[in-house]
């Protein structure tokens, strides 16, 4: 099931890690080389640049370590990432609290290079390596009931300044619609620039769902639930008007607070202005899971 | 002689203008961050987040002048105005990052005033404090006189609970920031107002 989508540019196809670790400028002059031949349905694939490793760790919402966009990196490295399990449970056929290292054995991990929109207007391009959760589920075995996944990030209130502050309903939770869950852009990152996850990205394993909104790609995934039932999320609990449970990157759809048509590419600095958004983020491949839906009322 | 005291004794030798400087320096050190990217990696947004705290800052610092005075002796009269000038630079800045840096475009920014509420609430405190910072000189008190012009001044108070809505409503999930500055300002407000009735009425009572 692995390798069902294809990247346009592969780091390592370009730059040794130790240039491409702080030079994205590098990156950027050879980018379209490495797109060339390969195939891709994505728009605009090829003008993708990654941002730069410091980039992605320091600029993070992650309320558990705290509101500010600087707050995670300063506190997520209290989180306890050891003897990591995930329950897996509900509508499966293989139930259990999986250690990671067997949850993912046998499985393949692969670099995927995504856009990143963050529902408040900003965007990064990250190159994670991940697994697809497709292949997860397979292992697990999906029950023909099953209609959704319910994904739930841990709780440790010791070690989380923001689960003190109760700034959420935690633990956070997340979902998705199995057709998008099987979905081949779905994966699961346990690692971004052939490092591991840092804390404040999501270790030590995280969904990402690249033509959502960033707040759907839950991390440090302690539970995975199959379940016939929509499960609840945990902005559409804050705040249901503004957040819903399918988050799909939509130009076209306003949040109430953020006009969704345009973004901050993170990286360009002061004067770098705003670029405009794509639909589904630029994976159009995803549209025909939401034929016949109408996305500015299920939003 | 007390603490206070010599702190009053203290303040009087500082000239005005320090404000002023102090003001402009800071708005100008943070733009230098920002401008060469020691504002973390997005810093559009952070320089417009930096600004529009400091402006509501100072909006409260102004504020506090007169209860200040009453309730601890502490005089900062003769920056009060400095204060408010200075804080209606600072919010002018923070909507010049929004209007330049951030939208853009006129039709974007329009956009955002009419649709989004914590932007049109931002924007008619800013519009509120543009006639309080032109008419903040001796010449225009004389013109409108006293009466006239503390009653325009009386601005201020909206200028503050939009100000503190703004936020409020700008903030994700909860967050103790924007309540702690709401709170704030309705004691301020409060001390303004009841307070002098409230005395007034426990006088009549023991009368
Ligand atoms: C008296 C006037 C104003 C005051 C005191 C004020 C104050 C603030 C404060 C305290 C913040 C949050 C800072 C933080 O999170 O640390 C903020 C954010 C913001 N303000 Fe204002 N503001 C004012 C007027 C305006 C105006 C006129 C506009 C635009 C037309 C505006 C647009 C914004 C935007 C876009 C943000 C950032 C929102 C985000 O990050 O999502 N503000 N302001």
């Amino acid at each position: 099931m692995a390798y069902r989508w294809k990247n346009d540019l592969s780091l390592a196809d370009i730059t040794p890690k130790s240039v491409y670790l702080n030079r994205r400028q590098i990156l950027a002059g050879t980018a379209g080389l490495g797109a060339i031949g390969l195939a891709g349905g994505a728009q605009a694939q090829d003008a993708l640049e990654p941002n730069t490793l410091e980039e992605i760790r320091s600029y993070n919402n992650y309320y558990e370590f705290g509101t500010g966009k600087e707050d995670p990196a300063q506190n997520a490295h209290n989180l306890d990432t050891s003897d990591w399990s995930v329950k897996v449970d509900g509508l499966v056929d293989n139930p259990g609290d999986y250690a990671l290292a067997d949850l993912l054995d046998g499985l393949s991990v692969e670099e995927r290079i995504y856009r990143f929109r963050c529902v408040e207007a900003w965007s990064m391009v990250v190159p994670w390596n991940g697994i697809e959760l497709a292949d997860i589920l397979s292992k697990v075995g999906v029950q023909e009931t099953a209609k959704y996944v319910a994904f739930e990030t841990v709780v440790q209130p010791d070690n989380m300044i923001g689960v003190q502050r109760r700034v959420l309903d935690f633990p956070y939770v997340e979902g998705l619609r199995l057709d998008e869950a099987m979905h081949p852009l779905t994966i699961m990152a346990t690692g971004l620039y052939d490092e591991p996850l840092a804390n404040q990205n999501g270790a030590p394993i995280r969904l990402v769902v690249p033509w959502k909104y960033g707040f759907k790609s839950i991390k440090s995934i302690v539970r995975i639930t199959l379940t016939d039932q929509e499960p609840p999320t945990s902005w559409n609990k804050a705040n249901a008007r503004e957040y819903g449970f399918y988050s799909n990157v939509n130009p076209t759809v306003d949040h109430p607070r953020w006009s969704q048509a345009t973004e901050r590419l993170i990286g360009g600095g002061l004067f770098a202005g705003r670029q405009d958004t794509l639909m589904f983020n630029g994976y159009p491949e995803v549209a025909s899971l939401y034929e016949g839906m109408d996305l500015s009322v299920d939003i | 002689m007390s603490i206070v005291d010599r702190l009053n004794q203290s303040l009087r030798k500082i000239p005005t203008w320090t404000i002023y400087i102090v003001g402009t320096a800071w708005v100008v050190w943070l733009f230098y961050l920002a401008a060469t990217n020691r504002m973390g990696p997005e810093p559009i947004n952070a320089l417009e987040r930096e600004y529009g705290e400091l402006g509501l800052k100072l909006i409260v610092l102004g504020l506090m002048v007169t209860p200040l005075r009453k309730f601890t002796g502490l005089n900062l009269m003769k920056f009060r105005r400095a204060i408010g000038v200075t804080a209606f630079f600072v919010v002018l800045a923070h909507f010049l990052v929004w209007a330049l840096l951030d939208v853009g475009t006129i039709g974007r920014g329009w956009t955002e005033i009419v649709k989004r509420p914590y932007v049109t609430v931002g924007m008619a405190s800013f519009v509120m404090l543009i006639p309080l910072a032109l008419t903040s000189n001796n010449l225009s008190i004389r013109k409108l006189g006293g009466a006239t012009w503390r009653k325009l001044h009386k601005l201020t108070y909206p200028v503050a609970l939009f100000a503190v809505v703004h936020y409020l409503w700008l903030v994700k999930g909860f967050q103790i920031e924007p309540f702690v500055y709401l709170i704030l300002v309705i004691v301020l407000l409060a001390l303004r107002q009841s307070l002098p009735n409230w005395r007034a009425t426990s006088a009549k009572r023991t009368a």
